[in-house]
């Protein structure tokens, strides 16, 4: 086989990472964190839009009370892979595998992340686990919900082992990522990059991956009972053999629930890039968001109890949990308020980014405030299983890490592929992405204050016009979504060439050229500055990071 | 054979050698945190079940469980050994001192399966499974259900752990680590510390007290 | 402010308040909501201003710098801060003091016990009767209810209530309420359980006083009991006596006020028990259920930790048909509670019986038998027979074991 060689580029500059090595052995064996990461972007893209089709049909057979597309079994079968899928396989790893692989090391000034090939090793790992999830599902599926209660897990008759094990396998992945990101910001910044000058992005994934390495294994020790319980009848949780059903729910929301800061603290951290970006001015805090970050991590660690609040557990421990919770609560509202203080008298582009900032931030306030809500346990008590709860955790989970999602897709689209996208249909995305959110999930508020439980297969017929309100707000949100992501895609080959740093912003990825050659930067960029310094023209900015 | 150079990413050496061990260390974490899940299932059922507990552990016996702790920092100490070997820039001997602590490693999964083989005969099984007559209670069965699951998870990170001495002893015959610079081989005989020092904490709790 | 509160109830489209708790609830409920939503609508609506207000009015050069940004004073920050931490513990001061109101029935609540089952609710009444996804309750007056379940989590969820709890297999929790509307309220599944989970409904049946004891007095409007048939008629307190003799309680718990190994089963009901720790605990259902399955967790002071737990070898109905027993104990004269701490001296210095470590004395042991008919038990359709474990057939250690490990 004759290797054709390429012309060399007109420049000087060495081809970027997209065209360095060719073929796709090149992709399959790289251990280009830009690649992985790109990789990983096809991957938990596929999840993404895999766990919304099983919601759209859902959403379809709640139109109405009676049966219309589904019997019970489906319905539920069908919700517990939503669930699923967008949890471990969409949310978890999508903005640190994708955003936090490519940026991070950018952002710290490195050549690559510590240990480039357990970096591709973990983007096989989470591969095939992915692949034993979603061959457990289509061989017969789970219908226990993504909670997986025991004893409910151990009796029921479905498939279960396959999609435990895959979850234990993507886990692996998780702890991978994060020990990764960990060694990677302690061991590999830049001449000059402190602690305090660090990018509040790459805070933000730095707190994310102490979660993951410290609270994985005990989910992946769960989930592993979970699934030998269902196959060997060890009866880890069983009451029948006097274990104890309410254990299992302790040691699954002591991962679970910090599992949800792992979806929003990456969201967090994109925000604050976002802002400061858009608005040319520094945080009005930089140490209240780099703080509340780590914040929110240990905090996270000391709230689970409050999933239990009607499970039986005693007074005393609900009371403890539910005044960590709100600990948590106030943490997130220094970010939010820090975020909106940015604002103020800055010299503010609007942008689909920001627009999507707007979209985070009406859901993330209205979610979170709901979140104190539903930590006052009186009232959690008439909340807890309901559709509230539902819109409650869909309005941060997933208004906040989806906006952020697109957000972060947007922003860092120039830095990954050198192009910009249609700004106008970008907006019109993002508005119908926000719009659509909202009908979809403020009717399920009402609808829990009404006592409507979840994961109802019918319901009494006084509910339906919310439903059918919900469901059509469904509809637009899974067309938005498909435009925004229509539009990124039709830029990829159309879109106009970019320059370095379309958004002149200035944390230290944009000081490499768009996209990055293979080992991201020239020569080593010395970091003499905080990261957001507006202050400073880009000529400065660049003079002093490359003094030679 | 030709000094060792950076990977890319890392500016020198040391460098790289500190990252390898700072990684090392936090996936032991990970570990602990996993074995730690093992350690408060124990903790809440014991609590529970007290009597039955302790009159279940003393079916266990303790000659298994000492021998095995025995073996197990026996070969720790040849592990170390191996190191001071390579420091001394003595391949042959530090491979040699691994091989016997695989050995070891071994001994100790053949006086666990002997250990399980006497279980499955008294029919001390987990769950659903247990027929142990001498503790029939449901303390007992949650008993032998933890004890199944320990220690057939840290017989699981032996299994791992022999391999890892293997294929360092393997690499440490062909001269790969220098004296001055061999992270990867210390790293490795961590992990069968931390190995060794998790069964540290099973055995009390399963054989002692 | 009942004007407002009907008013915001029918915004959040609540269902009426019915039940004494409902209503302080829904005011905590009230004030959390228009705060935090007029808090959250201020802050977005600002965020847009200042868009609108610091817009980029003309392009920027390459070359250009600009002042450096200010920043709020740090005693803002801190205030702000200060500001939200008060409100929210606030907020989570008043939730929990209802919360703890929640969990504390008054004692002369009126007990049913409620069992769980895929896919119905049953619900047993102190005078042995049952219903099946219907409770019916008097007006104005405390009612527990107290929970278990027979195979998997489900949630007695009331709406209109405004209370739920989960019913956890081998476990007993609590709940209470003063039902204060007539009528018939939705009960509802709230955790998921399985195929039918949304059609696992039933009613409150809230009757007035003179009502309600009609209906008492009418045995031909309830549903009598599915468990033996042989207890269809007997009261609870009568088929309890049966337990405690079929489970060996009674060789050390006596009847009569006499300490033997356990402390007597008359007077005990209700009475101030000093424990082991030194410290005190009321003998209500909660502590008797709990001894039952965990009784190392709060021993009586005065006698020796021996008692073996019962968990899974009770069934639901067994429980509350003990409770009822020790109940009806209440006024026999026997031992105050004082007494309680000083029993005969024989009592503690005798040896446990042999195997009583572990194991109810005198009674067979139940193991759990092979597992494979897991699946099929768990989906047992409702109205089949009421088996007493999620697992079943129950296969006692002694026909396992030949002649078997009793001495």
């Amino acid at each position: 086989m004759i290797a054709v060689k390429l012309e060399p580029e007109p420049m000087a500059l060495p081809p970027d990472y997209l065209h360095a090595k060719q073929g796709p052995m090149s992709w399959l064996t790289t251990t280009d964190h830009k690649r992985i990461a790109l990789m990983f972007y096809g991957a938990v893209l596929v999840m993404f839009l895999l766990g919304g089709v099983f919601a759209l049909l859902f959403r379809t057979e709640l139109l109405s009370p009676r049966r219309d597309i589904m019997d019970a079994t489906t319905y539920n079968k069908l919700f517990t892979w939503h669930g699923i899928v967008m949890v471990w396989l969409f949310l978890i790893p999508s903005i640190p595998n994708i955003f936090g692989n490519f940026i991070l090391p950018l952002q710290l000034g490195a050549r690559d992340l510590a240990f480039p090939r357990l970096n591709l090793a973990s983007f096989y790992v989470y591969l095939v686990g992915a692949t034993i999830v979603l061959s457990g599902l289509f061989a017969g599926g789970t219908d226990t919900g993504w909670t997986f209660y025991m004893p409910y897990s151990e009796n029921t008759p479905v498939t279960l082992f396959p999609v435990v094990f895959g979850i234990f396998v993507v886990g692996i992945s998780s702890i991978f990522t994060g020990l990764n990101f960990i060694a990677t910001v302690h061991m590999l910044r830049a001449e000059g990059m402190t602690w305090r000058r660090l990018p509040l992005f790459t805070w933000s994934i730095y707190a994310t991956s102490i979660i993951l390495v410290l609270a994985t294994p005990v989910l992946g020790l769960s989930l592993i009972l979970v699934g030998l319980d269902h196959v060997f009848h060890l009866g880890v949780f069983d009451p029948a053999t006097g274990g104890d059903p309410v254990l299992f729910q302790h040691l699954f929301w002591f991962y679970s629930h910090p599992a949800v800061y792992i979806m929003i603290l990456p969201a967090m951290g994109v925000i604050s890039e976002v802002v400061p970006t858009f608005a040319h001015r520094r945080p009005s805090s930089y140490a209240a968001i780099a703080l509340s970050s780590l914040g929110i991590a240990f905090g996270g660690f000391l709230a689970w109890g409050h999933h239990m609040f009607v499970a039986g557990i005693s007074t005393l421990d609900a009371g403890v949990f539910g005044i960590f919770s709100m600990f948590v609560a106030v943490f997130s509202a220094i970010k939010v308020f820090t975020w909106v203080a940015t604002l103020y008298r800055g010299d503010i582009v609007f942008s689909t980014p920001l627009l999507y900032f707007f979209g985070f931030l009406f859901l993330f306030v209205f979610g979170g405030m709901t979140g104190v809500a539903v930590a006052t346990q009186s009232l959690d008590v008439h909340w807890h299983d309901t559709y509230f709860i539902v819109a409650h955790f869909h309005f941060i989970m997933v208004g906040g890490s989806l906006t952020s999602f697109l957000a972060a897709a947007h922003y860092w689209f120039p830095k990954m592929f050198g192009r910009l996208y249609s700004e106008r249909v970008g907006l019109l995305a993002a508005s119908l992405v926000f719009m659509g959110f909202v009908l979809t999930f403020l009717p399920q508020f009402l609808l829990g204050n009404a006592g409507m439980p979840r994961r109802y297969y019918s319901y009494p017929a006084e509910y339906q016009w919310l439903h059918v309100l919900s469901t059509g707000g469904s509809y637009l949100l899974g067309s938005a979504v498909l435009l925004a992501l229509g539009n990124l895609a039709l830029a990829l080959a159309y879109g106009a060439r970019s320059e370095q740093n379309p958004w002149e912003a200035r944390t230290f990825e944009w000081l490499s050229p768009s996209p990055p050659p293979e080992h991201n930067f020239e020569s080593p960029p010395v970091i003499d500055r905080e990261p957001y310094a507006f202050d400073l023209s880009e000529e400065q900015i660049r003079a002093r990071a490359f003094p030679g | 054979m030709p000094a060792p150079s950076p990977a890319e990413q890392f500016a020198t050496l040391e460098r790289q050698g500190a990252t390898l061990r700072f990684g090392m260390w936090l996936f032991l974490t990970s570990e602990l945190l996993l074995f730690s899940g093992f350690f408060a299932l124990y903790g809440a059922y014991r609590a529970t079940y007290s009597a039955d507990f302790q009159a279940a552990l003393h079916h266990n016996t303790l000659a298994y469980g000492s021998v095995n702790t025995y073996v197990l920092l026996t070969s720790s100490f040849t592990v170390a050994l191996s190191v001071s070997a390579i420091r001394r820039g003595a391949g042959k001997a530090a491979s040699a001192w691994l091989g016997l602590s695989a050995l070891f490693g071994l001994a100790f999964l053949v006086i666990k399966a002997a250990e399980y083989g006497v279980h499955i005969h008294e029919g001390a099984l987990p769950g659903h499974w247990y027929r142990f007559r001498e503790a029939p209670t449901l303390g007992g069965a949650r008993f032998y259900t933890l004890y199944w699951i320990t220690t057939g998870a840290h017989a699981l990170h032996v299994t791992g752990g022999i391999g890892v001495l293997l294929w360092l002893a393997w690499h440490a015959r062909r001269g790969r680590y220098l004296p001055e610079y061999h992270p990867t081989f210390e790293m490795g005989t961590l992990y069968w510390h931390f190995v060794d020092v998790m069964w540290i904490f099973i055995w009390p709790i399963f054989y002692l007290t | 402010m009942q004007p407002i509160d009907e008013w915001l109830r029918k915004l959040l489209l609540l269902p009426p308040a019915a039940s004494s708790m409902a209503r302080p609830i829904d005011r905590l409920h009230f004030s959390v909501i228009s705060v935090t939503m007029l808090g959250a609508t201020l802050l977005v609506l600002m965020g847009g201003y200042y868009c609108v207000r610091y817009r980029r009015r003309r392009p920027r050069g390459p070359s250009e710098t600009r002042p450096a940004a200010p920043t709020p004073p740090l005693w803002a920050e801190l205030g702000l801060v200060g500001f939200l931490f008060t409100l929210f513990v606030a907020w989570w001061a008043v939730g929990f003091k209802q919360y703890i109101g929640l969990a504390q029935a008054p004692r002369d609540a009126l007990d049913v016990y409620v069992t769980a089952k895929q896919w119905m609710w049953k619900f047993s009444y102190p005078d042995g009767s049952q219903t099946i996804d219907e409770l019916f309750v008097p007006v104005g007056r405390p009612v527990r209810l107290i929970l278990t379940s027979r195979d998997v989590i489900h949630s007695l969820y009331v709406p209109s209530f405004r209370l739920k709890q989960d019913a956890v297999p081998g476990r007993y929790t609590s709940l209470w309420f003063t039902a204060t509307a007539l009528g018939r309220q939705p009960i509802y599944c709230a955790e998921y359980c399985g195929t039918d989970h949304s059609r696992m409904s039933g009613s409150v049946v809230v009757l007035s006083a003179e009502d309600y004891s009609r209906w008492l007095a009418q045995p031909g409007t309830r549903r009598a009991g599915e468990g033996n048939a042989g207890t269809r008629d007997a009261e609870l307190r009568t088929e309890g006596e049966r337990v405690a003799a079929r489970h060996g309680c009674l060789r050390c718990h006596t009847v009569d006020g006499s300490p033997h190994l356990g402390p007597s089963f008359a007077g005990l009901y209700g009475a101030d028990i000093p424990l082991a720790n030194a410290e005190h605990v009321t003998a209500d259902v909660a502590y008797l259920t709990e001894s039952m399955m965990d009784p190392a967790l709060k021993v009586h002071a005065g006698f020796e930790p021996v008692m073996p737990s019962y968990a899974g070898y009770l069934n639901p109905p067994e429980v509350s048909a003990l409770v009822e027993f020790i109940k009806s104990l209440k006024d026999v004269p026997g031992q105050s509670a004082r007494e309680h701490g000083v029993p005969a001296a024989s009592a503690v210095t005798l040896p446990p019986p042999a195997g009583s470590i572990g194991r109810p004395p005198g009674e067979p042991l139940a193991l759990p038998s092979e597992p494979g008919h897991a699946s099929e038990q768990g989906f047992a359709a409702p109205g089949r027979e009421l088996m007493p474990l999620p697992r079943a057939p129950r296969e006692t250690l002694e026909q396992k074991l030949g002649d078997g490990g009793a001495p």
